[in-house]
């Protein structure tokens, strides 16, 4: 029997929330430090959920792998965050943020969750001004606004192009006001291993100590789960080298349904590969698309020419350029979402007009001399410059786009050694968020009981794809506003309970069970390194289960993936001892983790015979190329169970999507 | 993959078991690292090679590899961050070295920050420094005032950004000769001093922070001004200053 119940509360979308408050059990002030709660992870979701939980008095443990909260990586996010604040007065409102999160989702989202979402959006920056978070302003002091890709009102507040780590350093500030009143307790490089049930509810962690190699048991009433996205499945993403999936993996492994685990986000405006020592992608902002037209030249000697280094692209000329976005898709241009701008990079460096000079030939320009040149004119014409030159043009276009990406601009230049203000930008896509995750209920609890997942780690509210500034927008709406009111209503059960032993059989199993693996790690004698079995992972999935997938493609990655996963037990080298510091030791468990995922991730894009969003079929697509999604019979959520090892096993249970408030209609931007 | 021809080095590394033990640096070779590597990217060549040789691999802290994590850190040559100025050492390129050159990589050296194993260090004094003050008292309701009716300056805003930009690498204090924290706790200082939602709490905030400072080991300043050459995030002078007078401002009014 399925256990999915996504508990949506009756009566109309826009009074849901408000009702379901109105009516869930609460846990009375005096009573709130009888209870435990432990957050793994401290990014925007799990920082703001430990800072919220313990300042309501619960007592709070919080885990990070980092040296520090504050260098979650939530942090790196550069662009901004949505909010319905219509502040620009362009129409926007609670309904228009949802309708276009919705459809920016291709439709595979719960209407309720995202309503949700747009209607907390504007306390969230209600919530980060108070707290001091340096928003960019207008000179009258009030806050100012860009816009982002997919949407046609601008809606997302930043601070430069770190708008991230702000919003991060605001929750990091509020923990760390309760770390100071002992509130929170903090555990810093320590790392779930396990999660622990007794009698059928979440009750604990075992967790090591990355310093000492000590396994520790905490117990708590709840565990909340705030561990992010798994991208690094392709080893090479925009991901924090340390991103991992172990704990949401852990907690699938012990029962919790991972939900469409195909559905990854490719970012279209990434630096592309250089070569085969590479470690990690960098993402430029997405915000670049506002001022930069995307192109690749017209004709292929040219191409073929500029791989070769014959020729620069300044030096080729207006009508020889491919503006392919514009030129596909005039409505949106280069604001298109990110998996359709994705998609036709793609395309055209499949034909063979990629720019990039190495082995796979792929890039794409992303081109600031029209906007330098226009905004050029327009600051010639405020400062009354009559018949400015050229170069005088050129210099105040400059000084413009300097003062609104000048980090962006820098950081590119530090890693390519190019400048970008003289040549236009090689941009390519690459892996960033994953829209998949722990399925889990509208009170964001997962099929175990009293086992809550927040943030990217949750199947999230955005469904297929993700539009810009909307991944920090769920990860604080769900630590600050969400999470805090529907965890109080389970834990509402256990005010007498007591803590919880940690002398308990499944706590000396769970722990039993992680010495083991440690011991095997530590005493197999193999002969390769634990990133060698992961770059093979990596290599497979982007090649089959990345951009473009086909049946065929995802039925050898399923098997390779078991390939390389049954060659990692036999022959992965770990060098070092079990105590003391070890990082070879803690990439091992998540690669292993990473393994079994992977195979889950090519299943289930073969079992999704359409094209949505962030999973794109090749065998389901339009003569001209767009994405065929496919309502009729796939409109629904894949949440897999696991059934031991043999991850072919697993069993799919669907939830239907139902939309009563909106039209399910063709996601077009032509 | 890039055609140019690969680096010969060699490395001269800090390895120390863990902080009870001593430790000493060892001589490693590495060959063939492209100039297009990131200097963490050579690392992880590094410790490719010596795991392949039966051998333990050298311990560095990492993660974002995009300059804005604050996690790397390494004494390069010499040089918190290594020689190129406004960067991290994940944004730390090859093409900055030559061709045969020896390169000396260290952990940061100061005394509040212990040395946990190999290049990697404890900062978690900067945690404890924040949980004495680096926030504004206000509860995560999201029932506080619409964000509009808190206006703020543009150039306040600019400044307090500017200040907001600190990445808590620890540089700072690596680069100092006394182990000073004072630019990592004047940015934080500054953010809020320059904003109107901060200013209320202002005074406690300052002598709680710089009292947690002293505790915590860290140094004094005395201006060599070596924090903000070393900053990777060009956190400025300004900072120390203004948190200065924020200080005496608050110690003359509790007195």
């Amino acid at each position: 029997m399925s256990k999915l119940d996504s508990k949506i509360p009756a009566g109309p979308l826009k009074d849901k929330w408000k009702n379901h408050k109105d009516h869930m059990n609460l846990v009375a002030p005096n009573n709130r430090d009888k209870i435990d709660i432990i957050v793994v992870g401290t990014g925007l979701a799990g920082g703001s959920a430990a800072a919220t939980l313990a300042e309501q008095g619960y007592n709070v443990k919080a885990f990070c792998y980092q040296d520090s909260p504050r260098r979650a990586h939530s942090i790196a996010a550069q662009g901004g965050i949505n909010a319905a604040k219509n502040y620009q007065g362009d129409g926007d409102s609670t309904y228009r943020l949802f309708y276009d999160t919705i459809k920016g989702g291709d439709y595979r989202a719960r209407e309720a969750n995202v309503y949700r979402l747009a209607e907390v959006s504007a306390n969230i920056i209600d919530q980060c001004v108070a707290q001091g978070v340096p928003f960019g302003r207008e000179y009258g002091g009030q806050l100012d606004n860009r816009s982002f890709g997919g949407v046609q009102v601008k809606r997302t507040f930043y601070a430069k192009g770190q708008t991230g780590q702000q919003l991060l350093l605001g929750a990091y500030s509020a923990m760390s006001r309760q770390i100071g009143k002992g509130r929170i307790k903090m555990y810093n490089r320590h790392e779930m291993m396990e999660l622990v049930i007794v009698d059928g509810k979440a009750r604990g962690i075992i967790a090591r100590n990355l310093v000492t190699g000590e396994l520790e048991r905490h117990s708590a009433h709840a565990v909340v789960i705030a561990s992010g996205g798994y991208g690094n499945v392709y080893f090479l993403s925009t991901n924090a080298m340390g991103s991992n999936v172990s704990a949401a993996w852990k907690i699938h492994k012990k029962g919790a349904y991972f939900a469409n685990p195909c559905y990854v986000q490719i970012h279209p405006t990434c630096i592309p590969v250089h070569g085969t020592q590479q470690s990690k992608l960098t993402l430029m902002s997405e915000s670049l698309r506002n001022s930069g037209r995307i192109w690749v030249p017209k004709k292929l000697e040219d191409a073929v020419a500029i791989r070769e280094g014959k020729l620069r692209p300044e030096n080729i000329k207006e009508e020889d350029r491919d503006y392919y976005l514009e030129r596909r898709y005039p409505a949106f241009g280069n604001l298109v979402p990110r998996d359709v701008a994705s998609r036709a990079a793609k395309e055209r460096c499949d034909a063979g007009f990629g720019i990039e000079n190495n082995d796979t030939k792929e890039g794409v320009y992303l081109d600031f001399s029209t906007e330098i040149m226009k905004k050029g004119k327009e600051a010639a014409i405020e400062r009354h410059i009559h018949n400015p030159t050229e170069q005088q043009i050129y210099d105040l276009g400059k000084n413009w786009v300097e003062e609104k990406y000048g980090n962006l601009f820098q950081m590119y230049e530090k890693i390519t050694a190019d400048d970008p203000y003289k040549t236009p930008m090689k941009i390519y896509p690459a892996v960033h968020y994953t829209m998949g995750g722990v399925w889990v209920d509208y009170n964001l609890q997962s099929t175990i009981p009293g086992c809550f997942v927040i943030g990217e780690a949750n199947f999230s509210d955005h469904g297929a794809n993700r539009l810009g500034a909307s991944a920090l927008m769920q990860g604080l709406a769900d630590g600050y506003f969400v999470l805090p009111y529907t965890i109080a209503d389970y834990l509402s059960a256990d005010i007498r309970t007591g803590a919880i032993p940690t002398n308990s059989a499944p706590f000396e199993q769970a722990e039993k069970e992680i010495k083991e693996k440690v011991d095997f790690f530590i005493n197999n004698k193999g002969t390769h390194s634990v990133d060698h079995f992961h770059k093979k992972l990596g290599h497979i999935m982007w090649n089959k289960v990345g951009m473009g997938r086909t049946p065929e493609g995802l039925e050898e990655a399923i098997r390779e993936i078991e390939e390389v996963r049954n060659d990692f037990w036999k022959n992965v080298r770990v060098p070092g001892d079990k105590e003391g510091m070890n990082t070879e030791l803690e990439k091992a468990f998540r690669v292993a983790d990473f393994l079994e995922l992977g195979q889950l991730m090519a299943i289930d894009a073969l079992k999704r015979n359409e094209s949505c969003g962030g999973h794109f079929r090749e065998d389901h697509s339009t003569p001209d190329g767009e994405a065929e999604r496919d309502d009729v019979n796939y409109k629904y959520v894949a949440a897999w169970e696991y059934q031991g090892k043999d991850i072919n096993q697993e069993v799919m249970h669907k939830e239907e999507l139902i939309y009563e408030n909106i039209e399910v209609k063709t996601r077009s931007y032509k | 993959m890039s055609s140019k021809k690969g680096l010969h080095l060699t490395l001269k590394i800090w390895r120390q078991k863990n902080n009870k033990s001593k430790g000493q640096f060892e001589t490693y070779k590495i060959s063939d690292v492209s100039t297009d590597s990131s200097f963490l990217e050579m690392l992880d060549i590094l410790n490719e090679n010596l795991i392949n040789d039966g051998k333990e691999p050298v311990a560095f802290d990492h993660d974002c590899r995009e300059g804005i994590c604050g996690m790397c850190s390494l004494y390069i040559n010499g040089r918190a961050h290594g020689p190129d100025t406004g960067i991290t050492t994940c944004q730390l390129h090859m093409r900055t070295f030559k061709d045969g050159e020896t390169i000396v990589i260290e952990p940061w050296r100061s005394a509040a920050f212990p040395v946990i194993k190999d290049l990697i260090v404890d900062r978690s004094a900067f945690d404890r420094v924040m949980a004495a003050g680096g926030f504004v008292s206000v509860n995560t309701s999201g029932n506080t005032l619409d964000a509009n009716a808190i206006p703020v300056p543009k150039e306040d805003a600019d400044k307090a950004m500017d200040a907001a930009a600190c990445i808590g690498c620890g540089a700072c204090v690596a680069s100092c000769k006394n182990g000073s924290a004072m630019l990592f706790v004047g940015a934080k200082i500054s953010q809020f001093a320059l904003l109107p939602q901060g200013r209320i709490e202002a005074k406690r905030r300052v002598l709680n922070m710089v009292k947690a400072m002293d505790e915590e080991g860290f140094g004094n300043c005395s201006n060599t001004g070596a924090c903000e050459v070393e900053c990777p995030k060009g956190i400025s002078l300004d900072n120390i200053a203004r948190m200065n007078r924020e200080y005496m401002a608050a110690f003359i009014d509790k007195g």
